[in-house]
């Protein structure tokens, strides 16, 4: 088996609850090896894909694969398929040690192999030593790594992760995403990852899939959705970004903001109504002249390791990050190359940007 | 503002418990080891131990009635516990219906439906079947038993399965366990405290009852709380014989509560199965 395996697909996955349809045609491949993110807002059906996958919920059209195999009304527990549940969910009853021996208990492992793979799952996630502790008196650090040696000691195929870091504070969470990142790759193992973080999706995807609204928006490599979005809702859900309506004059040129810019996109209609993305980072400042989009600066924010400033230019405001300080109040120009000119398709949902769907995605 | 001391607070309980549980207690043991004229004898523990046949019958059918009380009340609480959130109120209010009935009441109905003559019997007879001797069995008295004490057994285990997490059973199914290791490794144990304390709550009533005997069990299901209310109202009036019976029967009682509590520690699950 390789990378190019797929070893699970998902073929136009649908399901309702109540009448409501969460998803609506998902298609997804999962190869083999490969640590793949579900990432988007709240309630777009990222936990029901997972458990869909999982067996917990079975789909109400379309087909889940394992291996090539159709595995629709497989229960859970023939799946070779373990999860890291989001609240953890470990056995209140049992002590860590036989937390993490349940499922070799259930298939009859010898108990000499048992405690020597399960010594040998605690120190791959830290906890060697903590055989013995009751589940409860865990903190919820050491509760996730439990939940993950649990799971892992199954060697599972595919191992679903619902949000595992959610609970965590932001340091624990950096620690704990660079060492989950760390047990994928030694274990070669795929990850099916859920998240709502972006930055925890980029940093640690080798495919991110950007869901809204029970639809995959984009499948694409970290940098594919960071650097060509598909649509606005994904340009503006993963980081932050500029959207502005422009017109595709020709291959190569677009007119925004009353400007014609060189660009690098091409295959559009003429003279086609899109939507122009420009990353504030990809912003440059330069002294206000006709040659560039001028505007006042009307705020500053210090971000750390840049500025954070809004310009106002013909009635809009732009987000520029940059270096270079321009306080309130100041004339400045933006310089917009044609390598930061990202330009999408307008269509009825990608005009919905992500701000907007997290407020009113509940009514449609 | 007054600082409301928790020991202050209990106090009412534990003068009511002075006043109506360790006195009458002292009470009993005073009486059950003195004689009409109050000099000290072992004479009643004695004729009480007369009386085990008695008592080894009367924990055999509360024993059986508490085992079938689980059998039926475990699935059903269950089952319950996984309902909708309205649909689990009106559950609980269709167990505990029966409850707001007299419990002579409804033992009376009982005798009613058993009797040689009652109304089983004769929509027996009316169909042409031969009736069946009902009334005045052991099993009328384990029948009186269960129907009797049944929602005492399903509202603890409702109560503790209520706070099992779905997410637990479904950690279980995903690791590897289907319907029944889930039972045996997950429910089962989480559910002990539910079936230790339904089991005492159904046992200890049932152990001492002589109501339920009295009125379906007839002569031959003479049990021990039959006994000793004989002993302290009936015609075989004797304080201090009855008091030592009653001692006897509380020494088992608790004996029986220990055991299963010992039960609820350690392995719990192995132990019952
Ligand atoms: N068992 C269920 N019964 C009814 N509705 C459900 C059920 N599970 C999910 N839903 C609904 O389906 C939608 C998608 O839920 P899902 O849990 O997949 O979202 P999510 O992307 O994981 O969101 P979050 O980031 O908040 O966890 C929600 O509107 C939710 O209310
Ligand atoms: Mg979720």
């Amino acid at each position: 088996m390789d990378q190019n395996t797929k070893i699970i697909e998902l073929r136009n996955i649908s399901k309702s609850f109540n009448g409501e349809q969460v998803l609506k045609g998902i298609n997804l491949d999962i190869h083999d090896k490969e640590f793949i993110t579900l990432l988007g807002p709240s309630g777009c059906g990222k936990t029901t894909t997972l458990r869909i996958i999982g067996g917990f919920v079975t789909p109400d059209a379309g087909d889940v694969c394992f291996l090539g195999e159709k595995i629709n009304s497989l229960p859970p527990y023939k799946r070779k398929v373990n999860t890291v549940f989001q609240k953890y969910a470990l056995f209140p009853h049992l002590d860590v040690f036989e937390n993490v021996a349940f499922g070799l208990r259930l298939v009859k492992t010898p108990e000499k192999e048992i405690v020597s793979r399960v010594r040998e799952m605690l120190a791959l996630v830290n906890l060697s030593g903590f055989e013995a502790r009751s589940v409860d008196l865990l903190s919820g650090g050491q509760q996730q790594r439990v939940a993950i040696a649990r799971a892992l000691v199954n060697n599972p195929k595919v191992l679903l992760l619902d949000e595992p870091l959610g609970a965590l504070d932001l340091k624990l969470r950096k620690e704990m995403q660079f060492e989950l990142k760390k047990i994928q790759q030694r274990l070669g193992i795929t990850f099916v990852y859920v998240t709502h973080d972006q930055e925890e999706a980029l940093t640690m995807s080798d495919t991110v899939v950007v869901m809204n609204g029970g639809i995959i928006q984009q499948i694409g490599t970290p940098q594919d959705i960071y650097n060509e979005p598909v649509n606005a809702f994904t340009a503006s859900f993963i980081g932050e970004s500029n959207i502005v309506p422009g017109i595709m004059h020709a291959d190569y040129l677009v007119e925004f903001e009353g400007r014609n810019y060189e660009c690098v996109d091409m295959g559009f209609d003429k003279d086609e109504p899109v939507e122009v993305v420009v990353r504030p980072e990809d912003i440059e400042i330069t002294p206000a002249s006709a040659e560039f989009l001028c505007g006042t600066v009307t705020a500053v924010t210090f971000k750390g390791v840049h500025y954070e400033m809004l310009v106002e230019c013909l009635g809009k405001t732009w987000r520029v990050h940059s270096t270079d300080f321009s306080p309130v109040g100041s004339e400045i120009g933006l310089r917009i190359t044609p390598e930061d000119i990202h330009i999408m398709h307008r269509s009825p949902e990608s005009s919905q940007t992500a701000s907007d769907s997290e407020e009113g995605g509940e009514e449609n | 503002m007054i600082k409301l001391n928790a020991k202050w607070a209990s106090y009412p309980y534990i003068v009511w418990m002075i006043l109506f549980t360790v006195l009458p207690l002292l009470l009993i043991i005073y009486f059950a080891f003195t004689d009409r004229t109050g000099a000290f004898t072992f004479d009643n523990i004695e004729q009480a131990a007369a009386y085990l046949p008695t008592l080894v019958k009367s924990i055999y059918l509360a024993a059986i009635a508490t085992v079938i009380c689980l059998v039926f009340a475990y699935p059903f609480a269950y089952a319950m516990s996984r309902l909708s959130f309205s649909r689990q109120k009106m559950m609980t209010m269709l167990v505990m219906l029966p409850m707001w009935m007299n419990f002579l009441l409804r033992t009376y109905a009982w005798q009613a439906l058993l009797e040689d003559n009652g109304v089983i019997n004769s929509l027996l007879t009316s169909i042409g079947l031969s009736p069946l001797k009902l009334i005045n069995t052991s099993g009328a008295v384990v029948l009186g038993m269960v129907y009797n004490y049944i929602p005492y057994m399903i509202l603890p285990l409702y109560s503790v399965m209520t706070k099992i997490d779905k997410s637990l059973v479904e950690a279980a199914g995903d690791l590897g366990a289907g319907f029944f290791a889930t039972f045996r490794r997950v429910v089962l144990p989480l559910s002990m405290p539910g079936i230790i304390s339904g089991t005492t709550m159904v046992f200890v009533p049932a152990v001492s009852t002589f109501v339920i005997s009295g009125m379906l069990g007839g002569a031959e299901n003479y049990l021990i709380g039959d006994l000793i209310e004989a002993q302290f109202l009936g015609n075989s009036y004797d304080l201090n014989c009855g008091s030592a019976t009653s001692l006897l029967l509380m020494v088992v009682v608790l004996i029986t509560m220990a055991i299963f509590n010992r039960l609820d520690s350690e392995d719990a699950e192995e132990a019952l199965l």
